[in-house]
């Protein structure tokens, strides 16, 4: 058999390699600030593109799409050239998979802090960049699947065929939930609305964290711990199974993110039986990855890569029984808006997808520059301060989201709440808030660890060359040695069919889930009190999306005694049919906002905004001052925006879009109106005139600033269904 | 479609779809010879780098 020479490709292994490390620095380090805004809350009073709401999406967007999409594509791309002994298809789709990649993340540091924001999590990036992650994707994808057809080694591995996987369905769920419709240049609308939108946002969600953070790391760890401890992996066959079940059941937990909330009662249950099978396949990969260290467990004592993965994988089987227990109604009661479910993150992120990361990188940097590891011993401390930062991260977390939950739902013996005031529940988890943010210090300490050993032995090091391998080409098998073979290796020779039969693993629960949800009427029954929102108060929930509320506020009422006496009636599927996007929430860092329409005066809102202790002393939300700021709202979009929504059904009139600019300036009168109740505010009111004068500057009335916007639709939330009180007789 | 009446056929079939598949899976997966599974395994292994 004649060998082939040919060079694998180690400058795009590189490449990502580093964009991987430096993100990572960057998006751990706002997520450090983020912690940090916790407990200092005016840490970046008035500037609106550092404050918390616009900063969460950057932290979520550059750990996930940066940090950790990166390492993907390092580890892809160097296991499956050596796994299918080819250099990768393309030089050039390689290049373009680099570049635009790191292009995205540029657009999205620069939009998301701006206020650019879909509000949709971990999709937060408004449509032009969904158009490009969705072309460079296809570019990965294409170049991923040519190189399997030119492979060398006839079988292909089952890190491969989690590879395949992770590009079909993450293509599939950015599509589909990115389905939005412009209204400007940076500025979308969701295609779905209310209870529909939520759904396929948490199908898309849940199957990030399944096809984006797991099943590559999965093709991964198939493909890393071996090699690193030079064992086979411990059951072929159990990889088989635990990778067709583990790709065909995800799909159906999203709902477990909805449970108690408008989405009706059949794919919430779904979603929780799902969840709980879920766990057969994670444990199988779990077992399957630690068991391959059977034989060579004295390695883990003296290698600091074994002891990344050894922790990464045991933090996986962590998360992935803590998440199908989450599933479980009764302790998603507990558990959903509080801090367990940062926790849970948390475990699943720093160690599963960190750690395994970290152990990826201390050992390829090494045989890349042909170099043993600067230091071992930097190496090994790195691992002890992040696994200590990882328990000191959630430990706390678990804390304060059992007690916030308690507390949330406790009862004096008159029916009366314990704790009435919700930021009495906020200030006792404060101490819990500080030991997450040193938890989060010494993780970001170990990755800065990690930077200067890889610093200094890239230093040491020779260039990064691509690596000369030979193998001989594959030969043409006779038809008659493939008879009676069996079904799963003829698929493993047809990349093709193989992918077009992984995507109809996938495409199953999606579609059982979504598809009755949008045609069949009777899931999200009409309330025929309920209207579309005013243009005033349109343009002012777009303010909200804007300066991201929905991350620390959620709106979605759920039908427990607690929550009804203290936010009001639980919130109906039917009251969000206009809603596009959705704006349930993830989070109550600050109170549910479903009903909070007429619950305060305008003049509250115009305080609480400007100054949240003001009002609420202890709060630890932050100011809002730039939506005062003497200068004009910007309507001129409104009509278009009125014109994108009746295209989505929102059924506003000809004459409603003709009267928007009146409408809006009546609204707005009236709340100017309604502030001047306020002595104080006619006082500085007045003040503020007279300054203006002297600056020389036109004055803008209160009515066109932005606060009034906003607060035009928070006083209109949940005010579209009246609760007729019952008087019982006894 | 105006009422959820009727709509059980559809993950019934599902989950038949489903069953069949892994019964077929498991009956598959045991039926490979011990000496082809190692080489498998052996993949990533294999390569001289």
């Amino acid at each position: 058999m004649e060998m082939q020479q040919f060079y694998y490709d180690n400058k795009i292994v590189k490449k990502f390699l580093y964009a991987c490390i430096i993100f990572g620095v960057v998006g751990m380090l706002v997520g450090l600030i983020l912690a940090i805004m916790f407990l200092f809350p005016n840490l970046t009073d008035g500037i609106s593109f550092l404050s918390f709401g616009r900063l969460r999406p950057l932290h979520t967007n550059a750990v996930i799409f940066a940090f950790v999409g990166n390492a993907i594509f390092a580890g892809v791309y160097y296991s499956m050239q050596r796994l299918l002994k080819t250099r990768m298809y393309s030089d050039l789709l390689s290049n373009i998979n680099f570049w635009g990649w790191q292009l995205i993340i540029v657009a999205a540091a620069i939009t998301l802090p701006l206020g650019y924001s879909t509000s949709k999590e971990y999709a937060e990036l408004e449509w032009p960049i969904d158009i490009a992650i969705a072309l460079i994707w296809m570019v990965f994808g294409i170049n991923m699947i040519m190189t399997i057809l030119k492979r060398r080694e006839r079988h292909i591995y089952v890190a491969i065929w989690f590879y395949i996987a992770t590009f079909v369905t993450v293509a599939i769920l950015h599509i589909f939930n990115s389905l939005e419709l412009p209204v400007s240049g940076l500025k979308s609308y969701s295609v779905y609305a209310g209870v529909q939108d939520a759904l396929v946002q948490w199908w898309y969600g849940h199957n990030a964290v399944a096809f984006f953070l797991t099943t590559p790391f999965l093709g991964l760890m198939y493909y890393f711990v071996p090699k690193v401890a030079n064992r086979p992996v411990y059951s072929y066959r159990l990889s088989i199974i635990h990778f067709w079940s583990l790709i065909f059941i995800y799909i159906w937990a999203g709902p477990h993110h909805l449970l108690y909330t408008a989405l009706p009662d059949w794919a919430q249950n779904l979603g929780v039986v799902f969840s709980v099978m879920l766990i057969a396949p994670s444990w199988g990969g779990m077992i399957n990855g630690l068991l391959t260290l059977r034989g060579v467990w004295d390695k883990v004592r003296t290698d600091a890569v074994l002891k990344f993965f050894v922790v990464a994988i045991t933090g996986y089987g962590m998360a992935t029984f803590e998440g199908p227990m989450l599933s479980l109604k009764n302790v998603n009661a507990i558990a959903h808006f509080t801090d367990w479910i940062i926790a849970h993150v948390h475990v699943g992120a720093l160690a599963w997808n960190g750690f395994m990361t970290f152990g990826m990188i201390y050992w390829l940097i090494p045989r890349m520059t042909k170099t043993k590891l600067y230091s071992e011993k930097l190496a090994n401390f790195h691992f002890w301060i992040g696994t200590l930062g990882i328990i000191l991260y959630a430990l706390p977390l678990y804390v304060a989201g059992f007690t916030q939950a308690s507390m949330w739902k406790q009862f004096n013996p008159d029916g009366t709440l314990v704790y009435g005031n919700f930021l009495e529940t906020v200030t006792q988890i404060m101490p819990m808030y500080w030991m997450r943010a040193i938890g989060g210090t010494l993780y970001v300490a170990g990755l800065l660890v990690l930077v200067y050993n890889v610093i200094k032995t890239v230093a040491a090091g020779s260039k990064v060359e691509d690596e000369l391998a030979e193998a001989p080409a594959l030969a043409v098998i006779s038809s008659k040695r493939m008879k009676g073979e069996k079904w799963h290796s003829w698929l493993e020779r047809r990349p093709i069919q193989f992918t077009v039969l992984s995507l109809v693993a996938i495409l199953i629960g999606g579609i059982i889930q979504i598809i009755p949800t949008i045609v069949v009427k009777s899931n999200i029954p009409t309330i025929a009190s309920v209207k579309p929102y005013t243009p005033m108060e349109l343009e002012g929930r777009d303010l909200y999306i804007r300066e991201g509320c929905v991350g620390c506020h959620s709106q979605m009422i759920r039908p427990f005694r607690s929550e009804v006496e203290r936010y009001g009636e639980y919130s109906k599927g039917g009251e969000y049919v206009y809603d596009h996007p959705f704006l349930w929430g993830s989070k109550r860092t600050g109170p549910d906002l479903h009903r909070v329409g007429a619950k305060y005066n305008d003049n509250w809102h115009f305080n609480h905004m400007w100054d949240p202790q003001s009002t609420s002393p202890g709060s630890i939300m932050p100011g809002y001052k730039w939506m005062y700021d003497n200068k004009p709202m910007d309507y001129s979009l409104i009509e278009k925006k009125m014109e994108v929504m009746v295209t989505l059904g929102v059924p506003y009139t000809e004459e409603d879009i003709k009267n928007a600019r009146k409408s809006i300036d009546e609204q707005g009168a009236l709340i100017e109106k309604n502030l001047h109740a306020d002595p104080d505010f006619v006082k500085s009111y007045e003040e503020s005139k007279k300054n203006a004068a002297t600056r020389g500057e036109e004055f803008v009335p209160m009515k066109d600033r932005e606060i009034t916007a906003l607060i035009a639709y928070l006083q209109r939330l949940g005010t579209d269904i009246k609760v007729k009180e019952t008087v019982q007789n006894k | 479609m105006d009422t959820i009446v009727g709509i059980e056929i559809y993950p019934i079939i599902s989950l038949s779809i489903f069953f069949l598949f892994f019964v077929l899976l498991l009956v598959w997966v045991f039926s490979y010879s011990k000496e082809t599974i190692n080489e498998l395994g052996d993949i990533p292994l294999k390569e001289d780098n």
